[in-house]
């Protein structure tokens, strides 16, 4: 018999290994860890939220639901959608519900790809985004964002790499896992290029209601999508979900916002590959738009609250750390300590019990970066923080 | 103001330093706006949130719905105000619907409070009716949930 490896196909022999993976297998097992490490909120989703879940059960509710979605929920996702990035999409032809971002992500770059067609997306960034292009047999072209210009990506740099395969150009704003934002200058001259160029554009939105406004932070954000920008929502492919603002991560549901003819596509593989996302997350959803505001605005202000515990802090240490517009990470620059950032996360984890992420983890511009989350309960981030300012004490 | 109010709300024991950090404000401005809500009168004080079963204090509480005969002039504020100065009442809130006043009372025992209701508040003029309701266990009180433990239970790295 030939060894296993042998049956693994090419494409995905190659992806390499997560950084996070590996770094998640020194952490894990370790006691009194207090972890930073973490991509999700601390809270549990809204009662309100899990209750319709509930209810939903109870009801007997445990069916499929249409390929689409829940046609309620489609016309949830319009209205809301409209409301927060003042783009209308048509329920019935132009969203599709998933199981979470990371589904759509796939789903974009299973239908749009053919063999070797090129993505510019920019890193730092999430780790799915390259491996999901690689396994649907594209090229992954990345474009390194830079510390000094707190990871403001630059259309010269994306104009740069256009090429005549280029198909796609892939952006996540606020970004995981630098916290930083577009400004719209920027945005807007990459909607040029993406128009000039005839490239379609992905936007993962998923941070989007998590903006830091205003002289402290404490105020929300103004969000601006790119496919509210003339000309571009016939080129867009909106991603959003529920994962974070709503504190859903459990639930795995998010959906795309795109032009029928490529909501169809990525359609054609989800009703083979996933049928549907759950209707018990579905309904739950549909509650989360209808009532859930209150308790996203309540969520961020505990996240502005931390981040500005966090920054402060950092500030005191003398780490130099951006202030990250939106999200719910800080990006720390650790190069004055002269180690790696593996090192470094590696060296606070052993000494001083703290988990944060390699910065190059989110690919190679990461390097030099840790990401640490502030979605933890204020005390744990307190003595986090103290941990943190003992180790760089001693560097 | 109102991100001032929502941090004391949960915990009037942070430090000025403390919610100074939080909101990102210097100590000062904290002071001022503290003293402002203060002097004001839109905070009325502070105090901590307890559960009684956790305690010895076998001290009752009691919800007393009042029907009241509205005055010509001032309606209930006159017999609403004269209620809630008694020591014995620590919430008393004019409501819609079936009746007039929600006066909650303490008392050391059952019959403390039955007392004062049959003695002080049920023989006040203007005074039609009370109905008492004792009260049995606390589930959530001020914004907090009694026994409530969420624990962490995020993998400790994820993307
Ligand atoms: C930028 C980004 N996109 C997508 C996802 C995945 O989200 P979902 O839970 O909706 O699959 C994450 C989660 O960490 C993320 O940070």
């Amino acid at each position: 018999m030939k060894p296993h490896e042998d049956r693994i196909a090419d494409h995905v022999k190659q992806i390499p290994r997560s950084g996070i993976r590996d770094f998640f297998e020194l952490v894990q097992g370790r006691d009194d860890v207090i972890s930073l490490g973490v991509g999700e909120p601390d809270f549990a989703a809204p009662w309100h939220i899990r209750e319709a879940a509930i209810f939903s059960l109870e009801k007997g509710q445990t069916s499929y639901t249409s390929n689409l979605g829940l046609l309620s929920l489609r016309e949830s996702i319009s209205e809301y959608v409209e409301g927060q990035f003042d783009v209308r999409y048509d329920a019935k032809t132009e969203i599709l519900v998933t199981v979470g971002v990371s589904e759509a992500l796939d789903l974009v770059c299973r239908a749009m790809l053919n063999p070797g067609d090129e993505v510019i997306y920019h890193e730092p960034c999430y780790v799915s985004y390259n491996p999901s292009i690689a396994l649907a047999y594209g090229v992954a072209v990345g474009v390194q964002t830079k510390v000094e210009d707190e990871f403001v990506l630059k259309a010269v740099d994306v104009a740069a790499k256009i090429t005549d395969k280029t198909r796609m150009i892939l952006l996540n704003f606020p970004t995981n896992p630098t916290g930083a934002v577009e400004p719209l200058e920027e945005l807007e001259k990459i909607a040029a290029l993406a128009i000039e160029h005839d490239l379609i554009v992905v936007s993962d939105e998923i941070y989007s209601e998590l903006l830091y406004g205003g002289e402290s932070g404490m105020e929300r954000g103004e969000h601006v999508s790119i496919a509210s920008l003339p000309g571009m929502k016939e080129r867009t492919i909106l991603l959003h979900g529920f994962s974070k603002a709503f504190a859903m991560t459990g639930f795995r549901l998010g959906y795309s916002c795109a032009p029928h003819a490529l909501t169809e596509a990525m359609m054609k593989i989800h009703q083979y590959s996933m049928l549907c996302a759950p209707i018990m997350s579905q309904n739950a959803a549909v509650e989360a738009l209808k009532n859930g505001a209150g308790e996203v605005e309540k969520m961020r202000r505990a996240y502005a609250r931390r981040r500005n515990l966090l920054l402060n802090s950092f500030e005191k240490m003398g780490v130099p750390c951006f202030s990250p517009g939106g999200a719910f990470y800080a990006f720390p620059d650790i190069r004055k300590f002269g180690l790696s950032s593996k090192e470094f996360a590696l060296r606070l984890l052993e000494e001083e019990n703290v988990a944060v992420v390699p910065g190059d983890a989110f690919g190679a511009a990461g390097e030099g970066c840790v990401r640490a989350c502030y979605a933890t309960a204020f005390d744990q981030l307190e003595i986090a923080l103290e941990r943190i300012a003992n180790f760089v004490g001693r560097l | 103001m109102d991100a001032l109010l929502e941090l004391l709300e949960k915990n009037a024991r942070l430090t000025t330093a403390d919610m100074a950090v939080r909101l990102g404000k210097s100590p000062e401005e904290i002071e001022s706006m503290a003293a402002e809500l203060e002097s004001q009168g839109t905070i009325l004080g502070y105090h901590a949130v307890i559960d009684r079963d956790k305690t010895d204090d076998d001290r009752v509480s009691a919800l007393i719905e009042v029907k009241l005969t509205p005055e010509r002039d001032g309606g209930f504020d006159r017999l609403a105000k004269r209620i809630a100065k008694f020591g014995q009442v620590t919430s008393c809130y004019l409501m819609s619907g079936g009746y007039d006043l929600a006066v909650i009372v303490e008392g050391n025992d059952l019959k403390e409070v039955a007392q004062f209701v049959s003695e002080k508040l049920s023989t006040l003029d203007g005074v039609v009716s009370t109905a008492t309701h004792f009260q049995l266990k606390v589930y959530k009180q001020s914004g907090f949930l009694a026994a409530d433990t969420h624990e962490d239970e995020r993998l400790p790295v994820t993307p």
